[in-house]
């Protein structure tokens, strides 16, 4: 009898566990956060910021450790996790380098190598000016650019063959000016070029350049979403994220935005997929993370599973597309 | 006097004993992560970034700034003892550093390098308080060509003088340049030099090649040597410090000009490793005993650590100004910066009075308490070369490998890092000097972007780098600099007057 009662409770018990979401997948150790950039970025940023609000928060028994592997335009980061196949304890967060690296330099490796798990943002391009230079408008500026001639107008950006590079010949393409395009290594470096009028334009991430126009030193003329940025709280004393026009809207049909997703090795099992998924919607969910955003007007989309895997695939059409135009593609 | 009722505040914002306590740690761990070669400054706070998720930030900043200063001050020490730069803007402190260690003048060494950083981080911080608006905007002032020339001026003042054959320095100096142009390049997004190896993506590594050039090759050839360890007969005496500070107002001369290209180069910015190594330059050229640079010479400490320490010191200001990290470190401290909701800009200083003020107070203090926590070490650190080599030897190999992984945790740089060691001891057997590598491998890519991009600002017009009095002064002094051996030759020429003929 008692006995019985024993295994009664142990059998409800099992059948507890393999019901509940307490079988679910853990990790049993470090989860190391590959970043196929270098420290200080907007990748790094946000990897360590995750790894901020997972401890502060407890979101996780295991902690996180951000690794960077920037070499080769983040390649070394890529092709560490295409490695670690079956590797349940290593993400990686993506910048568009997933995309643009390998077709523009040919090292071997493709989103396909690796499991998508989530998106966590897209991040915006503004179309920036030096405050103190005459143009009010993305038209005024192209007008004024193509009057000065070619290669007169120089636009700074960050690194070459990149998501900077690939909306300006998306702009020179559009409007038929034709800008030098000057590469530097990272954004901020972009922005100071553009205060200290060596260039005429950039096209910053909105948290790359905001310092500088709230105080007063650069103008945004449009943003390269299909939407405006919803964030209507004043950034400057008169402006808001949401004044800002999008560059379709104002006559330059380019739109643009860079995935902040998490992808892992190949070769994992479901449940451990959806451990990682269930895991960024916790981190999305706090304050902090809300904060992140509206700081660096970043586009809110969150998608995982089967849409993510789309909107990937389509991602990568339309950077070989955008690349193949632009004549970037490494030569095979 | 507005500057200075700030700092007041600020003082007693850092002054907590919660605040002073971090930075006592942040300032010891410092040391730590800048005595093993490897873990950079950069990686020790990044690492310790997301712990101060909770702290209020002004605490949070005291305690990562502490770390960086603790890392600055903490580079000489395996510099001089060991000739392994602990941190790249250690390298320079090697030059003179080490041979003095081996004459068994590691405790003056030492000294003079922590004291010498100390002026150094004190000079800028004092300009940090009372003149950051117009520091920062001269930043701006700095493009493509400016930078370029920059550059220029610090090779120049490498190759102008060099004692040995100037066609071997050459020669060093573009092995160096070769092995800088491995990777990604940057001004077109190709690959170059790697031959199809992805191992070779992201170049030769800058402080595994120093791990084995200099650490490593000193390895072998003190093997070669038999086995001793010059510099054993260091005493263990307190009075070597009192001794060493009454030598070092001699050096003021060579202080005041490396805090100016220290603070200059910090601000720009430039960072601390090309400050120390143009300090260096313009060290032995200017002084008087310039001919015994290399040779254990005090001067030659002082001059790429006063550089160094300010420049790293003076880095956060366009960090805090204008949101652009004057070093690797500062670049991490500046992701902390958006983590904990700070807008670095323009607007720091007014929106977040006590933050700035509570930083600018705790530079001051974090670097006496870094002075004191060096300087009370100085001779444990000295007694380690007492240790006899055969001992110490494999505990140097042991924390080199060790180094050389920790910098990318990437196995493939612990071989590497032997390569280049087998290289140091062939070049050292040579007479090829191995400064000019090390330094066209720190530098050449960042001189071969600037380079490229003025190109591409100029659209390939040569006068770009004489375009405006700034860029065209640093580029002619360069020239100058450069020139400066056949100058002097031809001026004393002149004025020796012509053997009458006989």
């Amino acid at each position: 009898m008692r006995i019985q009662r024993i295994l009664t409770c142990s059998a409800v018990a099992f059948a507890a566990t393999l019901a509940g979401p307490a079988t679910a997948w853990e990790p049993t150790k470090t989860v190391e956060f590959i970043i196929p950039a270098g420290t200080g970025g907007g990748a790094d940023q946000m990897a360590r910021f995750t790894q901020g609000v997972v401890a502060k928060y407890n979101l996780m028994k295991q902690s996180i450790v951000p690794i960077n592997k920037s070499g080769g335009a983040g390649a070394e980061g890529f092709l560490d996790v295409k490695a670690s196949k079956g590797d349940a304890h290593k993400i990686i967060i993506t910048l568009s380098n997933l995309f643009t690296t390998p077709l523009a330099t040919g090292v071997p490796f493709n989103w396909k190598d690796l499991t998508p798990v989530a998106m966590l943002a897209l991040d915006n391009f503004v179309l920036w000016v030096n405050a103190e230079d005459p143009y009010k408008s993305p038209t005024e500026y192209i007008a004024a650019a193509k009057k000065a001639g070619p290669n007169q107008f120089k636009m700074a950006g960050t690194g070459s063959k990149q998501e900077d590079q690939i909306i300006t010949v998306a702009i020179e393409k559009a409007t038929g000016v034709k800008f030098t395009y000057v590469p530097f290594k990272g954004g901020g470096e972009v922005a100071t070029q553009l205060v200290g009028k060596h260039v005429n334009s950039t096209v910053n991430n909105p948290i790359e350049a905001v310092a500088q126009w709230r105080a007063g030193k650069l103008r945004p003329l449009c943003v390269f979403d299909g939407n405006r940025m919803p964030y209507k709280d004043k950034v400057t004393d008169t402006l808001s994220w949401n004044d800002i026009p999008t560059c379709k809207e104002a006559g330059i049909p380019v739109e643009y935005t860079m995935l902040r997703g998490i992808f892992m090795p190949a070769g994992v099992p479901q449940d451990v997929v959806d451990f990682y998924v269930e895991l960024f919607k916790k981190v999305r969910a706090t304050p902090d993370w809300r904060k992140l955003m509206a700081d660096g007007a970043f586009n809110q989309t969150f998608m995982a599973g089967k849409e993510y895997v789309d909107w990937v695939a389509k991602a990568e059409i339309l950077h070989r597309d955008l690349m193949k135009e632009a004549g970037f593609l490494a030569k095979k | 006097m507005e500057e200075l009722n700030a700092l007041f505040q600020g003082f007693s914002v850092a002054l907590t004993p919660f605040n002073v306590g971090l930075m006592l740690l942040g300032v010891t761990l410092g040391v730590i992560i800048g005595v093993l070669p490897g873990l950079g400054g950069a990686n020790g706070v990044a690492i310790l970034l997301p712990l101060t998720f909770t702290m209020p930030p002004t605490s949070a900043i005291i305690m990562l700034s502490s770390i960086y200063w603790g890392a600055l001050f903490g580079g000489a020490i395996t510099s001089i003892l060991f000739n392994i730069p602990g941190e790249p803007w250690s390298v320079a402190t090697t030059f003179d550093g080490y041979p003095m260690a081996q004459q068994g003048r590691a405790g003056e060494a030492m000294t003079g390098a922590f004291t010498s950083s100390f002026v150094g981080a004190l000079v800028a911080v004092s300009l940090f308080t009372f003149i950051a608006p117009l520091i920062a905007s001269f930043a701006l002032q700095f493009g493509p060509p400016e930078f370029f020339s920059v550059y220029l001026l610090t090779f120049s003042s490498f190759v102008g003088t060099g004692k040995g054959n100037p066609f071997k320095i050459i020669a060093s100096m573009m092995v160096g340049f070769a092995l800088a142009a491995v990777g990604i390049d940057i001004v077109t997004g190709q690959l170059r030099l790697t031959f199809g190896f992805t191992e070779l993506l992201s170049g030769f590594n800058f402080l595994v090649a120093v791990i084995g050039l200099f650490g490593i090759g000193e390895i072998l050839l003190s093997m070669e040597e038999g086995l001793s360890f010059s510099g054993h007969g260091a005493g263990i005496n307190p009075r070597i410090v009192l001794q060493t500070w009454a030598k070092l107002p001699r050096y003021w001369a060579t202080s005041i000009r490396s805090c100016i290209i220290g603070v200059w180069m910090g601000i720009i910015p430039g960072g601390a490793t090309p400050a120390s190594f143009l300090s260096y330059g313009v060290a032995r050229k200017m002084s008087r005993d310039g001919a015994k640079f290399g040779s254990g010479q005090l001067e030659g400490v002082v001059a790429p650590e006063t550089a160094a320490h300010a420049a790293g010191t003076s880095a956060l200001l366009p960090m805090i100004m204008l949101g652009i990290p004057g070093s690797p470190t500062a670049a991490v401290l500046l992701g902390g910066l958006l983590i904990w909701g700070l807008q670095p800009g323009p607007l720091l200083f007014v929106e977040q009075k006590d933050f700035v003020w509570g930083l600018i107070a705790s530079m001051y203090l974090g670097n006496i308490a870094g002075l004191i926590v060096v300087m009370t070490a100085v001779p444990l650190f000295a007694a380690i070369l007492r240790i006899p080599f055969p001992i110490i030897a494999p505990v140097i190999v042991v924390i080199s490998a060790i180094g050389a992984y920790t910098v990318k945790n990437n196995i493939l740089d612990v071989w590497m890092m032997v390569v280049f060691g087998v290289i140091g001891y062939v070049f050292k057997k040579l007479g090829y000097p191995l400064a000019p590598m090390v330094l066209a491998l720190v530098l050449g890519d960042a001189a071969e972007s600037s380079f490229r991009q003025s190109m591409l600002i100029s659209q390939g017009d040569l006068r770009v780098f004489f375009s405006n009095w700034l860029v065209g002064g640093i580029t002619g002094l360069s020239l100058f600099m450069l020139l400066w051996p056949q100058i002097s030759a031809g001026l004393a020429r002149l004025r020796t007057p012509a053997p009458a003929p006989r």
